[in-house]
């Protein structure tokens, strides 16, 4: 019998959301590559054509949603990940700490690039 | 029923040679998540040094964020990287699917199988990605 093993606590919202972002990640995540580099060769990429994609908004709004949920997915997989190899007690928190303000950053930071991208900034 | 194990620290090397498919599974999928998240911080920093805006190069008709691009993509070991990316990409999007399908209880006795069939699909795109990555640049 094959056994399920998982480094997440199913009881945990973190664990639902992981998943949740997973399903998102894997359509944005393929959607950016191809447009990026098999559709728009990233070679000639230009201001002009980012700024023409970022204008509209259901493309900005697609790209700070994929930003959002990867900053989540990525900095609580790391957060998960050094909580299995046995990180406890201060430690822990000060390390979810230091991720959950390196993630908000992360996300204030590429929303002001995408809304300079855009113009509106 | 779900049960949990102690599978030691990855930090022992010298227990690779014991490691399942699902071991490999494991320490890939979170080696790859690594990058990714790495690689987005470096992503976010390289566009926001791009998109300022030099009076001189407006002047010349020219744009930051447009140079940048253009001179990242004209040295080979960007484009060699690109193919790194893809493949981390590629190979992290499939092993989820496979995670997300043992979440959700499909396909628990093919395993394995599964594993093997995300590294040879991300092989098989990796190989078939060289000429669009490589295009142009020698």
């Amino acid at each position: 019998m094959a056994e399920h093993y998982s480094s997440f606590q199913r009881s945990s919202w973190r664990w639902v959301a992981q998943r949740v972002t997973a399903v998102f990640l894997i359509g944005a995540l393929a959607f950016h590559f191809v447009l990026l580099h098999f559709i728009n060769h990233a070679a000639e990429i230009s201001f002009a054509g980012t700024q023409a994609r970022m204008d509209e908004i259901g493309y900005l709004s697609l790209m700070v949603t994929f930003l959002v949920t990867a900053a989540f997915h990525g900095l609580n997989g790391v957060y998960n990940a050094l909580v299995n190899q046995g990180l406890e007690g201060t430690q822990k928190r000060v390390v979810g700490l230091v991720l959950v303000l390196a993630g908000v950053l992360l996300v204030g930071q590429g929303t002001y690039v995408a809304l300079s991208m855009n113009g509106f900034i | 029923m779900s049960s949990t194990y102690d599978r030691g620290t990855v930090e022992n090397f010298g227990r690779w040679r014991e490691f399942s498919a699902g071991m490999w599974a494991w320490v890939l999928h979170k080696f790859t998540g690594w990058i990714l998240i790495g690689y987005l911080f470096t992503h976010i920093a390289v566009l926001s040094t791009a998109t300022g805006v030099d009076q001189a190069m407006v002047e010349a008709n020219e744009d930051i964020y447009t140079n940048t691009l253009q001179d990242l993509e004209e040295l080979v070991i960007v484009r060699f990287l690109e193919i790194g990316l893809l493949s981390v990409a590629v190979f992290h999007i499939l092993n989820g699917i496979r995670l997300l399908m043992v979440d959700l209880g499909v396909g628990l006795e093919s395993q394995d199988k599964s594993f093997y069939g995300s590294l040879a699909l991300t092989a098989v795109i990796a190989v078939a990605s060289i000429p669009t990555f490589l295009g142009g640049v020698f």
